[in-house]
């Protein structure tokens, strides 16, 4: 018999401190559909997903009232579009609306991979792809959208970084009656990893199987309850505690993917043990930080605060199952998490504090939501900022902000659900970046060796 | 395949012949009980067997909550094999 403590524990992480399991997602490749007419090539990628995800949310839900564990989201995530464009050609429109009616005939969240990988430079496809993001995006539902501009290995693509600064704020304008939902789908990554089951970023990568199952944990709520019991610990404790709440939050996913490999006939591909938040109370990974000893996120102190939280996270996570990938770290979107916006509100949270606190943690500026009118040279900028960072630093970074079409600084933004809702941030725009961003070309790949 | 019920709230009569019952009734074989009262608390846990063919978990789940409410308790049933892998190494 189990010790009652434990099993006490267990119910508790679920019933109190929103322990879930975020997402199964489905990756699957669509290599095999491309077709030399794009109306061909779209059937052949309906066809294939309604195949071979078919029963991916009855499993998906079978298994969670097996268990006793919310499964919040089953999603799919696709090779990256543009690959079929570059043998179709045609308006790449066309395959987003393709996805999406997919996603609605199957019951899917989301359904990710209306992306281009550009890290070195544009092949055919590519650039049509990109071009179509912000119609895609405001003509679908559940279609997320990625680029990757720029990797540790190729440097960083300069003119999709200028193009994707314009593609935000076209994706923002074209859905401004929806609260500009369009860019909230859409990420722009340095070191994009193949195989995140979390979105928008999810993209099936060339690299994998032609379909797996990649699993997303949640828990930051438990990882804070867990740290509520040690209020006088030292830091040694307090990075002990997390682990083992990891290892167990992550056996959680491990569990639930290999059943549903099982189940669907497809083989297991990864946890990814990501601390991701939702604008619930008490899940937030702000908090956490808070319960460490900040009196609020985005003061100082608060970059090595996540640094340990990020480390000890994939310490314990990473024993606990047999495959970890995706982004594995902490998440910090400010709009999907209690703590964050909080902070955002006061002032307490600023862009460049974020931009600093990425550096050490999972993905990047995520969920940020800035004034309608900056420019998009400024947004490039951003990303450039960003991806320099991923880039050097031999990490996944990314920038996922939302220009609020018609509001200014201190308005608020509501997207609703998991998104949440954030305060419009202020950013420097005092002076412009315009004739960097304009230059164009690549910033070469950083030496490996020398690091100081 | 086991499954673990636990039973949380103030102590009353029969709740252990109450929980027993609908375990009967959903053919899932009670396999270990534990029991004890924190502080006017009490607190059951119950491995039970849900492997007879007529055994339906998300039945057994939707008259455990159906008793809950009645008893004014909380009663949770989940699978074993979550507790064995988060506990276990």
């Amino acid at each position: 018999m189990h010790n009652l403590g434990d099993i006490m524990e267990t119910i508790r992480m679920i019933q109190d401190d929103n322990l879930d399991i975020r997402t199964i997602t489905m990756g699957i490749s669509l290599l095999d559909c491309c077709d030399t007419d794009i109306d061909a090539s779209c059937r052949k990628v309906y066809d294939k997903l309604c195949r071979l995800a078919g029963n991916l949310v009855k499993v998906g839900e079978d298994i969670s009232a097996l268990y006793g564990i919310p499964i919040i989201n089953k999603r799919i995530s696709v090779t990256p579009i543009a690959m079929l464009c570059a043998v179709s050609g045609g308006d790449p429109v066309k395959y987003a609306k393709t996805l999406d009616r997919a996603a609605d005939t199957l019951g899917v969240n989301f359904i990710g991979g209306y992306s281009a990988l550009v890290h070195k430079g544009f092949s055919a496809g590519d650039r049509e792809l990109i071009a179509s993001i912000p119609e895609a995006l405001s003509v679908t539902e559940k279609v997320c959208s990625s680029v990757n501009i720029g990797s540790t290995k190729a440097g960083i693509n300069m003119d999709a970084v200028a193009l994707m600064g314009k593609a935000v704020v076209k994706a923002a304008e074209l859905t401004a009656e929806r609260n500009c939902i369009g860019p909230a789908k859409l990420v722009v990554f340095c070191n994009a990893p193949e195989d995140n089951p979390f979105m928008a970023g999810a993209f099936h990568g060339v690299g994998e199987a032609d379909c797996v199952i990649n699993v997303g944990v949640s828990g930051p709520g438990v990882v804070r309850a867990a740290l509520q019991k040690h209020p006088d610990a030292d830091l040694n404790e307090i990075a002990d505690v997390i682990k083992k709440t990891a290892f167990k939050i992550t056996r959680m996913g491990q569990l639930v993917g290999t059943e549903a490999s099982k189940r669907l006939g497809v083989p297991f591909g990864i946890v990814d043990l990501s601390l991701a938040p939702t604008p619930a109370v008490g899940d937030s990974v702000a908090h956490i930080l808070e319960e460490i000893g900040l009196e609020r996120c985005g003061i100082h102190g608060t970059t090595a605060c996540l640094a340990m939280l990020n480390d000890a996270v994939k310490k314990g996570g990473v024993m606990a199952s047999s495959n970890v990938g995706g982004l594995s770290g902490a998440f910090i979107p400010v709009s999907e998490d209690a703590g964050m916006i909080r902070a955002a509100r006061e002032g307490v949270l600023c862009l460049e504090k974020l931009e600093a606190m990425t550096s050490v943690c999972s993905v990047g500026l995520d969920m940020i939501v800035i004034p309608g009118d900056t420019p998009a040279d400024v947004i490039s900028a951003i990303i450039a900022d960003e991806a320099a960072i991923g880039m050097i630093n031999s990490k996944t970074t990314a920038v996922r902000v939302i220009p609020a079409i018609g509001k200014e600084i201190g308005d608020e933004l509501e997207f609703g659900g998991l998104l949440g809702s954030g305060p419009v941030m202020k950013i420097n725009t005092q002076q412009s970046p315009s004739k960097f961003i304009s230059r164009g070309g690549r910033i070469p790949a950083p030496i490996q060796a020398l690091k100081n | 395949m086991k499954a673990i019920i636990s039973v949380i709230g103030k102590d009353t009569f029969g709740i252990l012949a109450r929980v027993s019952t609908v375990c009967s009734e959903n053919f899932a074989n009670i396999s270990d009980v534990t029991q004890s009262i924190l502080q006017d608390m009490f607190v059951m846990v119950m491995l039970v067997d849900i492997s007879h063919e007529n055994c339906d978990l998300a039945h057994l789940r939707g008259d455990l909550n159906a008793l809950a409410e009645e008893l004014g308790m909380q009663i949770n049933i989940m699978h074993e094999d979550i507790f064995n892998s988060m506990h276990r190494i």
